[in-house]
């Protein structure tokens, strides 16, 4: 509970919570905040690229659609995107970790050389490659996003496995006959957890970003989803006369990505009281 | 010295040879056929079967892997499938650009970022220091793709200050090649009309790309330098007498910098990554608009390719990273990996 009070002591950390807990509240109630929610599937060719005003406060759409609605309604998947591999990711590279951490030996030393061998690539190259490989669409973005984004959960759970396994309390643990699960999920994991949890936060930021690079590219979200980096790419070819085409989705994603960011910030340090100095 | 490179250098091999083993599996295993991927809708059996034995794709897995390593190990990626050229030549022919491009964003990236970052520790707290705490978080949330977008509407539609896009205007041309880069042939051919050209093409992308480094550099020196100023030699130099200027350039920067440089390795990565959709945006000829025309045209044997292109120049650059470590300060070679 202290590291929460921490957290809400610094101001830019609760205010990147603050945009993040209010996209979470527009993206569960998105339908209903909505003033268009038809507009995620429906055009309306004839009031097409019209600019902000008060009944469209975003303007519209090369098809008519009403951009504030469908940037709510993005929201809704870009999080749900996000939450998918972040979680995913954890699922793959947190026991990889934890085994890799554990013992010294070949099994270690595999598993990390492995996960070099995905670290030896840029993020979003592999995941491209990857993308294409398996078949273009949202799905395959998301799998390839989470096959990329594992090694860093690995690293991070790795280095605390490697940094706790030597503790007092684990021998001490080892002593009275406790068995190495037991020790690693019990103990060792709750002790991780502030660090993957800053690395979760972290992520999410970057895989919003990197997922709507993808749909940009033509390789995540396909039409008519009202996915932020499509709608910023389906844009491009009517500039300069609709300039609120891409500028609203574009603010979007920098808003979230903005928050998880600055979230991720303050938990870090939070969690970490060797950094908690440098700040004040 | 040449020990620790060496070393380095022998480190780096285990994950490329990985690396290797990743995209073949990628290319053999996840395509159901590959060959009738490479046979295209309209295949018929006979084709498919021909093009089976043209690749080697009848022979067994391991000796396939073998003749795919081998065929690497020579630079041989085969031909493209879009252009029918061979890929590795295609490659060579682009990497010069999104290497100028890489080379002129870093350049924007150190040059701002450093200056920024020590003046906002020298005034911890001012001004500056919260405008390079807003830009340190607000540059890295900040999708590239959009910035470009933006840039481009802002300078080249409505004030039509700079190029829309290209390298160099149509009407002058590529100089003679030499190096591959705009601004070092058009010097070396003597016209300067190429060059002025050739920078302000270059500016609006640059600019783009180089946000997110900006602010990470800003950031670690900002860090460092705080962390420095705490340290006992630096008091001791300011009890001795030394002004503040000599003392932050002397004393604090080089300390200070020691981290920043770890940051351009892991960096580049983040470079390479954003010049793909920013080459794509400016038209710029580089490896980014080759992989996306790869993705748009399924040519996976080009993408393939380029994703071990960009991850042997990303292990070089930290290579390269680690000596330039060494060379700043001594010690971390003798505290080894």
């Amino acid at each position: 509970m202290t590291a929460l009070r921490l957290l809400l002591r610094d101001r830019v950390a609760a205010f990147g919570g603050l945009i993040v807990l209010f996209a979470l509240v527009v993206a569960i109630f998105a339908p209903w905040i909505a003033p268009y929610p038809d507009d995620a599937f429906e055009s309306h060719i004839m009031q097409r690229l019209r600019p902000p005003s008060a009944e469209f406060p975003f303007g519209t759409d090369n098809l008519g659609r009403d951009i504030l609605s469908r940037v709510i309604l993005g929201t809704r998947n870009a999080l749900l995107v996000a939450v998918a591999v972040v979680v995913a990711a954890m699922a793959i590279g947190v026991p990889i970790g934890l085994a890799a951490g554990w013992r010294e030996g070949w099994l270690s030393e595999t598993l990390m050389r492995v996960t070099d061998v995905f670290l030896a690539v840029p993020q979003l190259i592999l995941a491209l490659a990857l993308g294409q490989l398996i078949a273009p669409g949202i799905g395959a973005a998301m799998v390839a996003l989470a096959l990329t984004y594992w090694p860093f959960f690995a690293r991070t759970v790795f280095a605390e496995t490697r940094r706790l396994r030597s503790a007092l309390f684990v021998d001490a643990l080892a002593g009275i006959g406790a068995s190495p699960t037991r020790i690693l999920l019990l103990h060792v994991l709750p002790n991780a957890a502030p660090a993957v949890l800053v690395r979760a936060t972290i992520g999410m930021g970057f895989t919003i970003l990197t997922a709507a690079i993808l749909g940009f590219l033509g390789v995540g979200a396909a039409p008519p989803s009202p996915d932020w980096g499509l709608a910023v790419s389906e844009a491009r070819q009517h500039l300069p006369e609709a300039w609120w085409f891409p500028t609203f989705p574009g603010l979007a994603i920098l808003l979230l990505v903005l928050g998880f960011n600055l979230l991720g910030d303050g938990l870090r340090d939070a969690a970490d009281p060797r950094l908690r100095r440098s700040r004040r | 010295m040449a020990r620790y490179i060496l070393k380095r250098l022998l480190l780096a091999l285990p994950a490329l040879l990985g690396l290797v083993v990743l995209t073949f599996v990628l290319s053999r295993v996840v395509p159901a056929d590959p060959a009738a991927t490479l046979a295209g809708d309209a295949a018929t059996p006979a084709l498919i079967a021909e093009i089976r034995a043209q690749y080697g794709l009848d022979r067994p897995i391991l000796e396939q892997a073998v003749i795919h390593l081998r065929q690497v190990l020579t630079g041989d990626f085969g031909r493209s499938v879009f252009s029918g050229r061979p890929v590795a030549e295609e490659i060579l022919q682009r990497l010069p650009a999104t290497l100028e491009l890489t080379f002129a964003a870093l350049f924007i990236a150190t040059v701002l970022g450093i200056p920024l970052g020590l003046v906002a520790a020298l005034h911890h707290n001012g001004v500056v220091d919260n405008l390079v705490r807003v830009l340190s978080v607000g540059g890295l949330a900040i999708a590239s793709f959009w910035l470009a977008i933006m840039l481009q509407l802002v300078f080249s539609m409505e004030l039509d200050i700079l190029p829309l896009r290209g390298r160099v205007d149509v009407a002058l041309g590529m100089p003679p090649r030499v190096t591959g880069f705009v601004l070092v042939d058009s010097l070396v051919a003597g016209r300067f009309d190429i060059f002025l050209d050739g920078c302000r093409h270059l500016v609006l992308p640059a600019i783009t790309l180089s946000l997110p480094g900006l602010a990470t550099i800003a950031r670690f020196t900002r860090s460092g330098v705080l962390e420095t100023l705490q340290k006992d030699f630096v008091l001791y130099a300011r009890a001795a007498g030394y002004g503040r200027v000599r003392l932050a350039a002397i004393y604090v920067l080089r300390n200070a910098v020691t981290l920043v440089v770890t940051q351009v390795g892991l960096l580049f990565g983040a470079l390479i990554s954003g010049a793909v959709a920013v080459e794509a945006i400016f038209d710029w000829p580089g490896l980014g608009t080759y992989a996306v025309q790869a993705i748009l045209s399924a040519d996976y044997k080009a993408l393939l390719a380029v994703t071990l292109v960009v991850g042997v120049v990303y292990a070089v650059v930290n290579v390269l990273v680690d000596v330039a470590q060494v060379v700043i300060d001594p010690r971390v070679a003798e505290e080894g990996r």
